[in-house]
């Protein structure tokens, strides 16, 4: 089986994992989640260089942040399908008791998180600490992350990418989905940001555009691309041009899906247009 | 009784400072962090000692906070530095959800806490950051009372593994306990030994809680003055213990009575041994400018009216 083939097939597989957490508590947003499907299998499967056990520290290997946490049911389902702890757990999502909070934590010990998120614009803050702490113990490897558009509203975001070109952190690689939509509607409409790409620009990074961001191939050559730019004294971000809800047509092209679970009748659909590949929790 | 006297005042901040010296000569893990407040922060000498453990964050208190939660990553015990409004109200969600809710080892160092960083005003006199950080699950709080305490208390949350508050001020204040004492968090010490009343005091106002025992005992009360430099975990077997004693107590503390040590010490009594207690602190106010002293007696936070409290407090049982 080719590698594309491969990995085509996990995300189908999370795919369906996003639907069915969602539906089962009628709760959590799928739409960004499905948005970034592609961009989760890839990072990691392919792109991060990460160990197959988790210890919070991540001494020499790559680690990853996700900054905009509603997108919880796409990095659970990622984490479960590369290993992190057993993919049944997905049924708990939400429920009480349950590791797999509405939003990521530390608190309740699941593997595979390192910070909580949920509340926005926090992310890159704490993926600058850690590549620094990086820095200091003369571990070369990266850090990743992932912000939502809509999250660069939050004022924090911009103190760290100041920070961040200023004190030359260069093992950092923080991408941005840049599915153009947030909660009341498209970016343009709630509050239009301009270049996103310009503003990254002007405070000193180096920023590489995915213009197919729900193409596996394009998000392996553009992420090592991305790569290939670390170690060089600035910072690099990766604008990753997605469509919220990719892979269940409904969902598609439309904030709708922020926030909102399928109906059975929905699910079923959704499920329909993505075959059970690994096997479904 | 036991009487404390002092030979020299200093501001609580430079304990700090000197403690932190210490930790970067000690412990290679102990990272500093600053927003643009290096001096008056007394972070100079850490920062010349180990240039490559600083990080000169600029003005951005929040990003700061994110920064030291990620340090903690490679298993750094980043200590942040600046002033108590900026270190807690500023940033109260970056400390509750990176800090916190994360369980990360992250001291945050507060100096300037109170009215009696003086001039400056209200817009930099927090009177609520005790009340903000005990709330928040986890987080230890300590409010150490002079320059030898505050450099122990530095010293001693190195080694302890969680997030921790460390408050302290501005102003000159007594040196009164012994150089070199050992600080154990949440173990308040008994200062004096009395049986007509208990006065349990924080930070600086422990030396106006003994001024205030002299006073008393030249009228004829014996007070217990209890040093509670931890507020959160609170001592609860000594406030119990003394009052059981005393029955009655004096809580002081230069923070809004709503929400600070007073309002703790009133729920251990509650559940477990209702008791008389009068408060000192500020009520229900913010600050002005003014000088520490005079700003002490404005807002009823020195000596006096802590005896006159322990009288209230003693006719009340």
């Amino acid at each position: 089986m080719s590698k594309i083939k491969h990995l085509e097939d996990i995300c189908t597989q999370v795919r369906r994992d996003i639907l069915r957490q969602v539906h089962k508590v009628n709760s959590g947003h799928p739409g960004g989640s499905l948005g970034c499907a592609e961009f989760f299998v890839a990072l990691y499967n392919e792109i991060m260089d990460r160990k197959e056990t988790f210890d919070m520290d991540g001494a020499d290997e790559d680690l990853f942040f996700l900054s905009n946490g509603h997108i919880s049911p796409v990095f659970y389902s990622v984490l479960a399908r590369a290993g992190y702890f057993p993919v049944e757990e997905l049924n708990t999502f939400r429920l009480i008791d349950s590791r797999l909070q509405g939003h990521p934590t530390t608190h309740e010990g699941l593997p595979g998180i390192r910070i909580a998120s949920g509340s926005l614009g926090q992310g890159m803050s704490v993926a600058l600490g850690a590549a620094q702490a990086k820095k200091l113990n003369g571990d070369n490897k990266l850090v990743y992350t992932l912000h939502g558009d809509g999250e660069l509203q939050e004022g924090q975001n911009w103190e760290a990418i100041m920070y961040a070109s200023a004190k030359k952190v260069d093992n950092l690689i923080a991408t941005v989905d840049l599915n153009g939509q947030q909660i009341d509607g498209s970016t343009d409409d709630v509050l239009p940001m301009g270049s996103i790409k310009g503003k990254f620009e002007a405070f000193g990074w180096t920023v590489l555009e995915i213009e197919a961001g729900n193409d596996l191939e394009a998000i392996l050559d553009g992420m090592a691309k991305a790569k290939a730019e670390t170690g060089k004294g600035k910072p690099v971000c990766v604008l990753l041009k997605t469509i919220m809800g990719n892979g269940v047509d409904f969902m598609m092209h439309t904030h709708a899906w922020h926030g909102k679970a399928p109906n059975d009748e929905q699910l079923e659909a959704g499920l329909a247009q993505n075959p059970e590949t690994l096997g479904d929790y | 009784m036991k009487t404390y006297t002092y030979t020299e005042k200093k501001d609580t901040r430079s304990g700090f400072g000197a403690g932190l010296t210490e930790l970067g000569r000690t412990n290679p893990n102990v990272v500093a962090l600053c927003a643009d407040l290096i001096g008056s922060l007394k972070m100079n000498d850490f920062i010349k000692e180990n240039p490559e453990r600083f990080f000169q964050i600029g003005i951005a208190e929040a990003n700061m906070m994110g920064i030291a939660a990620g340090l903690t990553i490679g298993g750094k015990i980043p200590f942040t530095g600046t002033f108590a409004n900026f270190a807690t109200g500023r940033v109260y969600d970056q400390i509750r959800q990176s800090i916190a809710y994360s369980d990360k080892n992250v001291k945050i160092c507060a100096s300037h806490a109170g009215l009696t960083l003086g001039e400056d005003g209200a817009t930099h006199q927090i009177l609520e950051d005790i009340g903000l950080m005990k709330m928040l699950p986890g987080m230890v709080v300590i409010n150490p009372c002079d320059y030898n305490q505050t450099k122990a208390a530095t010293i001693a949350i190195a080694e302890y593994e969680g997030p921790v508050y460390l408050r302290f001020g501005r102003p000159s204040v007594p040196i009164f306990t012994p150089e070199n004492q050992k600080f154990e968090i949440g173990k308040a010490i008994q200062l004096t030994e009395g049986n007509d009343v208990t006065i349990v005091a924080t930070g600086h106002l422990v030396w106006e809680a003994l001024e205030a025992s002299k006073v008393l005992h030249a009228a004829g009360i014996s007070a217990e003055v209890i040093n509670i430099h931890t507020i959160k975990p609170l001592d609860d077997d000594a406030i119990l213990t003394s009052v059981s004693k005393t029955g009655c107590i004096v809580t002081a503390e230069e923070h809004n009575i709503l929400g600070g040590l007073g309002e703790s010490v009133a729920r251990v009594l509650a559940t477990k041994l209702p008791t008389p207690q009068e408060f000192v602190g500020t009520n229900d106010t913010f600050g002005e400018s003014g000088t520490p002293a005079q700003l002490m007696e404005k807002y009823g936070l020195n000596s006096a009216i802590i005896v006159e409290k322990a009288k209230k407090a003693i006719a009340r049982k």
